[in-house]
């Protein structure tokens, strides 16, 4: 017997072809030229709060190494970008991405009256609030609620994860998360989850049971969808084995086969370094780098890095100076990092982080996540950021 | 009234005021009059019965060695050794909590305290490191669930998991914190739009030294209150917490607020301003008795009519609860439910911030209802899980420490595992009376009105278990 059906012991038989609502007829219909334009962000979440400093080193500031006597990085092992900062030696996968011209730091990024609780501060990245206000929808989610062009549909954000993070749930529309294509076109096709959604329009009008079936509707469209269009595709590089480079993968192969979901959504997590920080972040910062330079070299040699832009972002950085336990704690302000093959910014984008003007010890920020944020849904994404946003920010010119 | 007609408005009622019901019960209890079904749901809650899975006098002890270490300056090997246990503790007893509340609404014999629990458990939405303030709050709410809302309010204000959460400890005169006084009005009580920054500056000097000890015990530190005068709401005083409450509680924006939560998780997402103005005034008149404004809304008319019936979206707990309950399911691993409850969007004790969980379609997305088809062919059938869920961003602490950098890639490959449950299905088929067709049981399990497909479906006569199962994966399923 197949465990893996969705109902076991119950003799179904398979029913016959799936119902689809007109209303989600013309994806499948695509002309390929359209495919050209398409322009992809991908969101790489590092959850736990990564320690900015120890990843982009201010080598050339003595303030960084007195207040991290045991854990600052040694000047000859940086990976020096210019005379003031540069990357952890873990990294080094990321120097040639960098030589390229295909990355972008941003220094001291963060919010006013930042909060020092993971929960509370990832909340307020993924739903792009102030700090005193509590929003039930995240900013990718919102953009696709704003119902523009190039986000009509249910599978324009895929989060590659089992569940759908918060930044990807708007009021209503939602992003889909899977984490193997086949799994899910398995269990959509299942026998029993087809029969339920055979002959349903009746349904469809109903306020909480009709969403259901849209819900189901849309995602067994989109599973077929996106089986059939990213099946056949072979990706010809080699990837690191890990976790996140698996995810990354899954991406490429998405945006290489001409999928047009145009947000995609990863997460590596275990930042929270208070204790021994070095070694564990260390490993965490290479899976990260050799994941995102072996996803990045996939997309230029399938001439799809012009079309991709990537953010990294945490939901806070960690205090300058160093805890007794050789690690870190909870701070504010942080780097994030642009990727992708037409920035118009390339480098260090501002001044480094000013390590003697601090607030109570910690990092005072230069720029509002929210004008990065800003910046991509007006540039990269083609809609009003005061729209998602709730108010207008001013854009940067990284691209 | 008919007994078929008493059989479904029972049925929606134990639907709405607790997690179902067995088809034995049913049978018994649409044969008495509603009202008094509905007094008896009252009086079952009448019975004080906390959760005490943690060890009081180990908390306080441990408190006390945190707070210890807390003012040293540099700690010795084994005292970080013990900040770790204790922390490590701390987080399996913080486990072993949220399973002692889901099993609680599983087996408990008074279902609508639990659900009641439950309501307050996502309005006064708090989070702690610490199982024991986690577990005090819970039981503040437990004993208040159905009593009078000014205690609830007060009590849920003085407990440490609340001080801790909403930063009170670090309200002191001349230096106010003003996060506790800012939710205590938009989220539990007035709404926002009814106070003003100024009510908010002036409430917060007033709540100043509400705090609470080294060993857990609130203590209202005088050195730290702000005696000065205050104008909150254009009275002039020199008020105390209490007195803010007090204020607060005359105004009737503060029933409507309270009335319109409760509709929204007790009727219907979408609020009908006639029925909320009707609890909010009986509430406020009431003297806002709990008891009395939930009796009033389960012997209402409209609370049985059809927009209401079948048509709310089930929350996770709801879900998980009712499901395990219908079928007597006893959960061999329990942390298991925890799994569950993540992925599904609802960890209890976890709320994704104070506000609560928004509820409503927003419980549904593409995975989550897929999740929701396939748990219960997972839980009733022993199927495989296969998914992993994420961490819990208050949990990096802990990944950070237990696994290296491989570990995921390792998890994604890991063995499959099964939920690993069991459903007393004698004991369930027992409770249906001889005969009962699988179209019968299918208009018992579902809430919502029957249709031609589901009819279809099940007329196949494949038995009462298959059906059951088939049944409950169903989108139908997921309403109550």
């Amino acid at each position: 017997m197949n465990r893996r059906n969705f109902l076991r012991n119950t003799g179904f038989v398979a029913a016959g072809s799936l119902f689809v609502p007109a209303f989600m007829k013309p994806l499948e219909a695509m002309a390929l030229d359209e495919l050209s334009l398409y322009k992809n962000l991908v969101v790489v979440q590092l959850s736990g709060g990564n320690d900015g400093l120890n990843t982009v080193i201010p080598f050339g500031n003595d303030i960084y190494y007195q207040k991290r006597n045991s854990i600052a990085i040694k000047p000859e092992e940086v990976i020096k970008l210019n005379n003031m900062q540069g990357l952890n030696p873990n990294m080094a996968a990321l120097q040639e991405i960098y030589d390229q011209g295909w990355m972008t730091i941003i220094n001291d990024v963060g919010y006013p009256n930042p909060d020092r609780s993971h929960f509370r501060s990832m909340d307020i990245w993924q739903t792009g609030s102030d700090s005193n206000q509590f929003l039930s929808t995240g900013w990718i989610g919102r953009y696709l609620d704003s119902n523009c062009q190039t986000c009509k549909f249910p599978y324009t954000a895929i989060e590659v994860d089992d569940s759908l993070s918060l930044a990807m749930k708007g009021q209503t529309k939602k992003g889909i998360a899977l984490k193997d294509p086949a799994t899910l076109f398995r269990n959509t096709n299942d026998p029993f989850f087809k029969a339920m959604l055979q002959n349903d329009k009746e349904h469809l009008d109903e306020d909480n049971l009709g969403y259901l079936y849209k819900t189901m509707i849309e995602t067994s469209s989109s599973a077929n969808y996106i089986q059939n269009t990213s099946k056949i595709y072979q990706s010809k590089s080699t990837y690191p084995a890990s976790g996140f480079a698996n995810q990354l993968k899954t991406v490429s192969k998405f945006i290489s086969s001409g999928l047009k979901t145009r947000v995609y959504y990863v997460s590596l997590s275990g930042f929270d370094t208070h204790v021994n920080q070095t070694g564990q972040q260390g490993n965490l910062l290479k899976q990260y780098s050799e994941g995102m330079a072996a996803f990045l070299k996939d997309l230029k040699s399938n001439n799809k890095l012009e079309d991709t832009l990537v953010i990294t972002f945490s939901e806070f950085g960690r205090r300058v100076e160093q805890n007794a336990s050789n690690g870190t704690d909870h701070g504010t302000a942080n780097n994030m990092f642009v990727f992708g093959g037409k920035l118009k910014k390339q480098g260090i984008f501002n001044a480094a982080p000013n390590l003697s003007d601090l607030d109570t010890g910690d990092l005072k920020y230069q720029l509002d996540f929210r004008q990065v944020y800003g910046t991509i849904l007006d540039k990269w994404l083609d809609v009003n950021n005061a729209d998602i946003l709730n108010k207008k920010f001013n854009t940067l010119d990284f691209i | 009234m008919s007994a078929k007609d008493n059989f479904i408005k029972v049925k929606h009622l134990y639907n709405r005021a607790g997690f179902g019901i067995s088809y034995a019960d049913l049978q018994k209890l649409s044969k008495k009059n509603l009202t008094k079904v509905v007094d008896n749901l009252l009086k079952d809650s009448q019975k004080n019965d906390p959760i005490n899975l943690v060890n009081d006098y180990e908390s306080r002890r441990q408190l006390l060695v945190q707070a210890g270490l807390y003012s040293k300056k540099e700690l010795t090997d084994e005292e970080k050794k013990m900040r770790q246990e204790i922390i490590r503790e701390q987080n399996e007893v913080s486990r072993d909590l949220n399973i002692a509340f889901i099993t609680k609404m599983i087996n408990t014999d008074a279902p609508l305290k639990e659900k009641m629990t439950l309501f307050w458990h996502g309005h006064f939405a708090c989070r702690s490191n610490n199982p024991f303030f986690a577990q005090q709050l819970n039981n503040i709410q437990r004993t208040n669930a159905l009593g009078s809302f000014k205690t609830l309010l007060v009590e849920v204000s003085k407990s440490p998991a609340m001080l801790q959460y909403l930063n009170n400890q670090q309200n002191r005169k001349g230096k106010p914190n003003e996060n506790f006084a800012r939710e205590l009005m938009e989220l539990f009580t007035l709404g926002r739009g009814n106070y003003t920054e100024q009510d908010i500056k002036e409430s917060a000097r007033s709540f100043t030294g509400w705090m609470y000890d080294k060993d857990g015990s609130f203590i209202f530190r005088q050195n730290l209150h702000d005696t000065g005068t205050k104008t909150f709401f254009g009275k002039i005083g020199n008020f105390e917490g209490e007195n803010i409450i007090d204020i607060i509680l005359e105004k009737p924006e503060t029933a409507q607020f309270i009335a319109r939560k409760v509709y929204k998780f007790f009727v219907n997402d979408n609020p009908n301003e006639d029925h909320i103005k009707e609890l909010a005034t009986h509430f406020y008149n009431s003297k806002y008795d709990i008891a009395s404004m939930m009796k009033k809304l389960f012997i209402s008319d409209w609370f049985y009519s059809p927009e209401n019936v079948g048509t709310k979206i089930k929350s996770p707990a709801e879900f998980l609860v009712g499901l395990s309950r219908e079928f007597y399911v006893t959960y061999n691993k329990p942390q298991v439910l925890i799994q569950l409850q993540s992925s599904l969007g609802q960890y209890l004790f976890n709320p994704p911030n104070v506000a609560g969980w928004p509820g409503g379609q927003s419980w549904i997305d593409s995975s989550s209802l897929m999740l929701r088809m396939r748990i219960p062919s997972l839980v009733l059938n022993d199927g495989e899980i296969d998914f992993s869920g994420k961490a819990d961003p208050e949990d990096e602490a802990v990944i950070a420490l237990s696994r290296t950098a491989t570990t995921k890639a390792n998890a994604d490959m890991k063995a499959k595992s099964y939920v690993n449950a069991n459903a007393n299905w004698p004991k369930f088929l027992n409770t249906l009376p001889k005969g009962l067709t699988p179209l019968a049981l299918t208009e018992f399990l579902l809430q919502p009105k029957l249709n031609d497909k589901i009819t279809t479906m099940v007329s196949d006569n494949k038995g009462l278990r298959s059906t059951a199962v088939e049944i409950t994966s169903m989108p139908e399923y997921q309403l109550c």
